[in-house]
């Protein structure tokens, strides 16, 4: 099971207020599959461009595919833009 | 309104033009004359990146008008180098990589020059004050300042 | 493929630039040097105003002046729908980037564009805007961050309602949204604490302060193309961005980037190329829009002043038990400041178990802000930076060591969640503690400040292409504008991967038809994502170097390598071959399956987290106030350095605006909300004569993700100078200086308290 971080924000809004989950993804996909199954609207919201994901530290700004192993930590954040 | 007829010389070259009375000399050598190797950057002569040499003094061509040049001598940023010569100070600023973006490079280096004609051998000071009206906002000038010595000892030397 | 092990040739020296000869000699074509047959001059009459709603506009007698081609207003911009929607980098909300360009109901802020107009000349488009007539009805204005916050204050936007409160406001609002990211219990470490910290701190708006004002010629055709020659940050960017706000398709608009004066961030969005192009259309000729100075620093985009609380404790031995940070950034007359980044980045070279940060984006009546190096970094830096200095001095320990006792390392989790891959931090502070600035005696009025500072870095899209030519020459084409030598590196890098002599490599930014598509110059990526594009490009070109000697040879393309610029046989047992040269197969490249091209498309992963460490000292004037900065030393962990010329003077460049962030600019609005200092007599950046030399210590922590390791240098520079600046001064004064700027009459105002 990955550990699934999400901001405070998205929790609020989608997850009752609750943050962190364990969930049994593959990749990206499958991940923000199974978390709007979890939370109905949370996948749509993940997917916007505001948001980037850190996998074990590597910040991705729009990942899709990525694998995501058994004991990954999955961070969603604010996307990083730059000057 | 009538446009004043002026004649003058540029890098060497005697130039004729037609200017409005409200034309400044940067508007004249980049709209008129297509020399746009001279850039504005305020109109106000506070970033010298219009700096031109006029009758052997440095000065923003922001600040003096097209009308009032009949007559004078004005070198520009294009003709620095000699023929496939780049000026010492050229080289050096290439070399030494003190540009970046490269927008006040031009006047940084007609400003050097000047300096150099004037004072062969100036401190580190000097130079920091000569150049204290060209403002770079890239490299906090350190390679900038570098350069000018290190042209200034190698033109001593030879 | 990784190159750290191989002797370089090329990468890690100081060549010159392949547009060098053009930039000293006058030769390079910016933004405002371009003259079309036709060309028209394009002007924008502004409000005078901080905030007020548009009555009427009226041009009939500008438009009945001779020598007018052509008026724009607001309402000759299409209508966007208000929604955050991609746009290469990232999610832009079009309805405020088109109100921002153009004005539709309502000014925001002193310089907001309401008209626009084409003339044959500079003196007829002015006379012309002076005839425009503009009814306001003028509203109150709120310039501060924090009376914008108050319940009481004048509203800029009714469509906006507070995100992330509890429970949902049914109140518009000047405050966007609340942000707040970190985790254990910052309260339960002060309990822990022998000395705990709480300070307020606060910085003003500063500008990019790029020397080459925006500028864009457009040329609209009948067949509805629209031709755009710009300096920007991106091509693709102004393309999508233009397109967007005009109803255009992608291939309609065609960008050609010029060469850029500066960016720092401030050229990653648009303000001209919209309102040229539909002047261009209306006049049916080409048009430049050239901003003057005042336009610039009234109407462009400044990065956000800020409202910071920071509290850090401590235990006795140094080790900081709680961090906290609350950060009031001002976004501009529409939302989007920086406030996430400065939340993530406050804390980020430590290591802490208690940490929350709490950001508001807040809007004011004052220009847009608009990214500017490590975007948000610089400020809550430091706010946090001052605090940890102060904490060093109750402890009685060395800074160095105080932040050595607590410094990030790989697999510290980061203030927003995520653990650190490999990093260089403790580098930076050792090889800082190890420098001789950190050790020279200081004399009486005299102090020495240390800050650190982070910046992530990033990857994202580049395309690249390598043609071979038919004499072995090599052209490169980025689709990234070079902002500070970029072309330099990548042809190296290009240089490095072909085995061939760096003079023999070409480079050419590429306008959005002759290049696939680049995100922008920006976030430190252009030297790490477009140079992996650029060297995947050239590995593509080997390989097909290595098949078409195979193909020669009559042997396996297994049984060839490529060395040193020459296809060889692996082995002897691949046969006995004289080595063909890359102009020897260029030659026959007709034979061996025509022209070879190399190309890559790319989203760059891995991009390398960066950290610097700066050490100033200054000398303060008690009688005047006056700093003088005597000493800079910048320690950063570039990766690797591909043109170390280009890394120091990034981390130069960077330190000159940041100490001139903390010791003299700002934007200064009177009673009545307008800027008062619209120049570069009165908004003070740094000269010649303000400075010393900086000296700069490159540190090389490879990013392994990086074929050479490169992690991108551009931004971490501008991060410590504010905090190593200030602390200075504070140790200088001997009273703890909290406000930025430290200009003269803050000093003497200080001392006088």
């Amino acid at each position: 099971m990955a550990q699934v971080v999400l901001s405070n924000e998205l929790g609020r809004q989608f997850a009752g207020g609750q943050t962190h989950f364990d969930v049994d993804a593959v990749n990206v996909r499958k991940l923000i599959g199974a978390l709007d199954e979890m939370f109905p609207g949370l996948g749509a919201e993940l997917q916007s461009d505001g948001i980037a994901i850190a996998i074990d530290g590597e910040i991705f700004s729009d990942p899709f595919l990525e694998a995501i192993a058994d004991n990954s930590e999955v961070y969603f954040l604010p996307a990083i833009k730059g000057g | 309104m009538a446009k004043f007829h002026v004649t003058a010389t540029v890098n060497g070259e005697e130039v004729e033009y037609l200017c409005d009375p409200q034309q400044t000399m940067l508007d004249v050598l980049r709209d008129e004359l297509n020399l746009t190797g001279t850039k504005e950057g305020c109109s106000s002569g506070d970033c010298g990146a219009c700096s031109v040499i006029l009758d052997g003094r440095l000065v923003c061509s922001c600040l003096a008008l097209g009308a009032e040049l009949d007559g004078a001598k004005i070198e520009t940023i294009e003709g620095m180098a000699e023929g496939d010569e780049l000026h010492p100070l050229q080289q050096k600023f290439l070399e030494e990589a003190a540009l970046q973006c490269g927008f006040c490079t031009p006047g940084f280096l007609v400003a050097a020059k000047n300096l150099l004609e004037r004072n062969p051998d100036p401190t580190e000071t000097e130079v920091r004050y000569w150049l204290a009206g060209n403002l770079c906002r890239c490299t906090g000038y350190d390679k900038i300042i570098r350069s000018v010595l290190d042209v200034a000892a190698e033109m001593r030397g030879s | 493929m990784g190159y750290e092990d191989k002797e370089l040739k090329w990468v890690g020296t100081r060549q010159i630039r392949p547009d060098g000869v053009d930039k000293v000699t006058g030769r390079a074509n910016f933004g405002a040097d371009l003259n079309l047959p036709g060309m028209l001059t394009g002007k924008i009459l502004r409000s005078p105003h901080p905030h007020a709603k548009i009555v009427s506009i009226n041009t009939d007698k500008a438009a009945a002046l001779p020598g007018v081609k052509a008026i724009v207003t607001g309402a000759d911009m299409p209508e966007m729908p208000s929604e955050m929607a991609q746009a290469g980098e990232g999610a832009v909300n079009f309805r405020y980037l088109s109100n921002n360009i153009m004005a539709h109901d309502k000014v925001l802020y002193d310089g907001h564009p309401v008209a626009a107009v084409a003339a044959i000349s500079d003196a007829v488009a002015n006379e012309a805007l002076s005839l425009i007539e503009v009814e306001y009805e003028v509203l109150p204005h709120v310039i501060d961050v924090e009376e914008s916050m108050k319940p009481d204050a004048p509203v800029l936007h009714d469509t906006i309602f507070t995100a992330g409160v509890e429970p949902k406001p049914e109140k518009p609002s000047n405050v966007v949204m609340r942000v707040q990211m970190g985790f254990g219990d910052p309260d339960a470490g002060y309990e822990k604490s022998d000395v705990v910290i709480e300070r307020n701190y606060t910085t003003q708006p500063v500008h990019q302060g790029y020397i080459e004002p925006h500028a864009a010629v457009v040329e609209w055709t009948e067949n509805d193309e629209c031709r755009i020659w710009c300096s920007s940050q991106g091509q693709f960017m102004v393309r999508t961005f233009t397109a967007k706000l005009l109803d255009l398709e992608l291939a309609q608009v065609r960008v050609t980037p010029a060469e850029i004066g500066g960016g720092f961030g401030g050229k990653t969005t648009i303000y001209l190329e919209p309102v040229a192009a539909l002047l261009s259309r209306k006049s049916h000729r080409p048009v430049r829009m050239v901003m003057s100075r005042d336009e610039v620093f009234r109407a462009t985009g400044p990065t956000s002043g800020t409202a910071m609380r920071v509290k850090i404790g401590a235990t006795r031995d140094g080790k900081i038990q709680g961090a906290e940070a609350e950060l009031k950034y001002q976004a501009g007359a529409y939302p989007g400041s920086p406030v996430a980044p400065g939340c993530m980045t406050a804390f980020a070279p430590y290591a802490l178990e208690n940490v929350k940060t709490v950001g508001y984006d807040v809007v004011v009546n004052r220009p847009l802000s608009a990214s500017y190096r490590a975007p948000g970094a610089p400020m809550a830096s430091f706010a946090v930076e001052s605090a940890i200095d102060e904490l060093a001095q109750e402890l009685g320990m060395d800074p160095i060591d105080l932040r050595l006792k607590n410094a990030a390392k790989e697999g510290t989790q980061a203030p927003y969640g995520p653990k650190f891959k490999s990093i260089g931090y403790i580098e930076t502070l050792e090889a800082a503690k190890a420098h001789p600035n950190y050790n020279i005696p200081l004399g009486p009025n005299q102090g020495r400040g240390v800050a650190s500072g982070f910046w992530f870095n990033i990857g994202m899209q580049s395309s690249a292409t390598v043609n071979v030519a038919e004499d072995g020459t090599v052209c490169v084409i980025s689709g990234n504008p070079d902002i500070g030598g970029s072309r330099a590196s990548l042809a190296m890098m290009a240089a490095e991967v072909l085995g061939v002599d760096y003079n023999k490599v070409k480079i050419i930014v590429g306008d959005t038809a002759s290049i696939g598509y680049n995100d922008v110059t920006g976030g430190s990526r252009v030297t790490f994502a477009t140079g992996m594009a650029i060297i995947q490009a050239a590995e593509d070109v080997v390989q097909q170097l290595r098949e078409r000697a195979a193909m020669t040879w009559d042997i396996g393309v297994d049984a060839v390598v490529w060395e040193d610029g020459f296809a060889r046989p692996a082995s002897a047992n691949a046969g006995d071959f004289k080595p063909l040269s890359l102009a020897d197969i260029a030659a026959k490249a007709g034979r061996t399956g025509g022209p070879i091209n190399g190309k890559a498309a790319i989203n760059a992963r891995g991009a390398g987290a960066g950290f610097g460490t700066h050490i100033c000292d200054v000398e303060v004037d008690p009688d005047t106030g006056h700093v003088t900065v005597l000493r800079y030393t910048a320690v950063q962990d570039a990766g690797k350095a591909i043109h170390p010329g280009y890394v120091e003077g990034q981390m130069q460049g960077g330190v000159a605006q940041g100490v001139g962030w903390a010791l003299n600019e700002e934007y200064i609005y009177g009673e009545d909300g307008r800027l008062q200092n619209p120049g570069f007599l009165d908004y003070r950046m740094p000269v010649a004569s303000d400075l010393p030399m900086i000296d700069t210590v490159i540190v090389e922590v490879p990013n392994p993700a990086h074929p050479f390791g490169v992690r991108g240098v551009g931004e971490v520079p501008i991060v410590p100078p504010l905090g190593a600046t200030a602390n200075a001064v504070s140790h200088a004064i001997g009273k703890r200086m909290t406000d930025l700027p430290l200009s003269p009459p803050a000093i003497v105002s200080a001392l006088d308290s």
